[in-house]
């Protein structure tokens, strides 16, 4: 039997459903859309459950869910060497969010990565501290920003409302999620053109070493996907 | 696999070589404030040093190294000249890329270590020469770069103060400063900025903006710098090899770039005392560039001490068995307002016992 992990919330949830409704396999929810219980029809051998979207790539990596939809900025944030343990079976075509860094939009000097390392070190020479981003992705931050060689900053933890911090004085530049844009403009930041950290979409993933397996194998025939490398 | 035991035995040889050196032992805190260290090497020490909270005392970190806890005691009231040694364990995270490795490095070992506060010009061979001592069991191959070299280089640069001060800054970032170069070789071209009507937000003020805009917009940092000094900067970087023969090159090289003679010449005099205590300059290997690639701190001498190509204990790839250098800068950044020229390194005490186990 494997075991589907799909989030239990809203749009995801929903197009999730659509997106393997559309390939012969109906799920949907057990009883009141208030039951995290549900069920798939259309394939023997394959089970749902619903989980936090971000409680995903821990349960696929820890393998008690074989499958799951998440977002591939989830599986990169959270799971040291992702590769090691999951394997991205398709990109889904929904769920699109482009983690960014964005500073503040009265920085007119600040057109770029350059521009803001520059001012980053500007920044820690006058007030005699790091300049703060304000984020919830440390790893991936972390990682970009060692990898063009900017300095000078420190990471502060901010679990929600990251936009707000800029204004309320605990951050000078953020890192966070971003769709459309329009809660980064109305807080008056832009984001950094030649700053994408991540370009995140809805993925199915599977557990590693569930992958080569029988039942999983006969699934993504079923979907019409290829074996995963 | 070598018993923790074997390790720490090999690490109390250590640390009886370094007190026979006239080290005193010291045994600094395993738990750290962690301001400190976040100040001074930034978001580097949080992917690599466990954090934990404190209810009382804050954020604290599992001790990620020894020098920071030992220059702050020697600043807080230690005598002149003073020579430390210690052996305890040090905590790093291994954050891997995308997939983890087959073998991953060691997150907690052993560091015997020795910590030289002198004036006197000969510190830099003394240590040296103590841990090529140490270590010449393990016929390990020697490496030694001087950061005061490539430091003076680029302060000796035709630019602008705030330019070669920018270059300083970034010399740790191969590709940022590669980058700043070339913008500096090439003619400045003031660039403008679009007024918006964004309402000020943040701690950055506008005054601060202004100042960087003005800069930028006047392009007054003077004429690009000429492609020979690019170049020759460049050869500088490169220069590697048997340490004799280096500094023959820097000789050559100082007659271009005459503000890294004095710092060629004190190499030249701590190779000659390095020789004065038995060690043959010939079988050290000398690279410009190697200081570059070690903590931000060093800012004169550095070295390692590497088990390239051996086998054994089912390793390939050997972690420098030793490392050090020159924190002059350090002393003064930890000193709030004292400064003492500062020398040290440690030794990996569980590798040394791998090698022995392997063969040496």
């Amino acid at each position: 039997m494997l075991k589907l992990g799909l989030p239990s919330k809203g749009r995801l949830m929903e197009q999730s459903f659509e997106w393997f409704c559309a390939r012969g396999i109906r799920l949907s929810r057990a009883g009141s859309d208030r039951e995290y219980a549900a069920r798939a029809e259309g394939i023997d051998g394959l089970s749902l459950v619903l989980l936090s979207a971000g409680e995903i790539p821990r349960e696929l990596a820890a393998g008690r869910i074989q499958l799951g939809v998440t977002g591939t900025d989830l599986v990169r944030e959270k799971l040291a060497g992702w590769r090691s343990d999951v394997v991205e079976l398709a990109p889904m075509g929904f769920g699109h969010a482009d983690l960014v860094l964005a500073v503040p939009s009265c920085w007119r000097d600040c057109e770029g990565l350059d521009d803001f390392a520059a001012i980053a070190r500007d920044f820690r020479a006058a007030h005699g501290f790091r300049l703060r981003i304000a984020t919830k992705y440390h790893r991936l931050v972390r990682a970009f920003l060692s990898e063009h060689e900017v300095a000078d900053y420190q990471l502060v933890d901010s679990q929600g409302a990251t936009e707000g911090t800029v204004a309320n004085l605990t951050a000078e530049a953020i890192a966070d999620i971003t769709s459309s844009g329009e809660t980064l403009r109305a807080n008056h930041l832009k984001i950094l053109p030649d700053a994408l950290i991540h370009a995140s979409q809805a993925t199915l993933l599977a557990n590693r070493s569930a992958a080569a397996t029988a039942p999983m194998q006969a699934l993504l025939a079923h979907l019409g996907l290829a074996q995963p490398r | 696999m070598i018993p923790r035991t074997a390790k720490a035995a090999v690490g109390r040889r250590i640390l009886d070589a370094f007190r026979a050196a006239g080290a005193v032992e010291v045994a600094p805190d395993i738990l750290l404030p962690a301001d400190t260290l976040l100040d001074l090497y930034g978001e580097d020490i949080r992917a690599r040093a466990y954090l934990t909270t404190d209810p009382i005392r804050g954020e604290v970190v599992l001790r990620p190294d020894f020098t920071v806890p030992v220059v702050r005691m020697h600043m807080a009231g230690g005598a002149e000249p003073a020579r430390y040694c210690y052996l305890g364990e040090v905590f790093r995270k291994q954050d891997h890329g995308d997939t983890r490795p087959d073998h991953p490095r060691d997150n907690e070992y052993l560091q015997a270590g020795f910590e030289l506060f002198s004036r006197d010009p000969d510190a830099d061979a003394e240590v040296f020469a103590l841990f090529h001592t140490a270590l010449a069991p393990c016929r390990l191959t020697a490496t030694m770069g001087d950061m005061q070299l490539l430091l003076d280089a680029v302060a000796g640069l035709p630019l602008s103060g705030p330019r070669r001060a920018m270059l300083a800054h970034h010399i740790w970032r191969p590709r940022r400063f590669q980058r700043l170069l070339e913008r500096f070789s090439a003619p400045e071209t003031p660039r403008r900025f679009a007024i918006n009507g964004a309402p000020w937000t943040g701690l950055r003020t506008e005054a601060e903006m202004l100042s960087r805009i003005a800069r930028l917009e006047t392009a007054a940092e003077g004429p690009p710098l000429p492609p020979e000094w690019h170049e020759r900067l460049h050869r500088l970087f490169s220069v590697a090899g048997p340490a004799p023969a280096a500094l023959d090159e820097l000789r050559v090289l100082a007659d271009h770039l005459p503000a890294i003679a004095p710092a060629v010449e004190r190499l030249a005099a701590r190779l000659a005392a390095i020789a004065a205590r038995g060690i043959d300059p010939a079988q050290v290997r000398f690279d410009a560039s190697h200081g570059r690639q070690t903590m931000e701190y060093y800012d004169g001498m550095t070295f390692s001490f590497t088990a390239e190509g051996r086998a054994g204990q089912g390793r390939t790839d050997w972690p420098p068995v030793a490392s050090g250098g020159r924190y002059d800068a350090l002393t003064r950044v930890l000193g709030a307002g004292a400064a003492i020229p500062a020398v040290g390194g440690i030794i990996r005490p569980g590798l040394v016992a791998e090698l022995e186990g392997a063969e040496c």
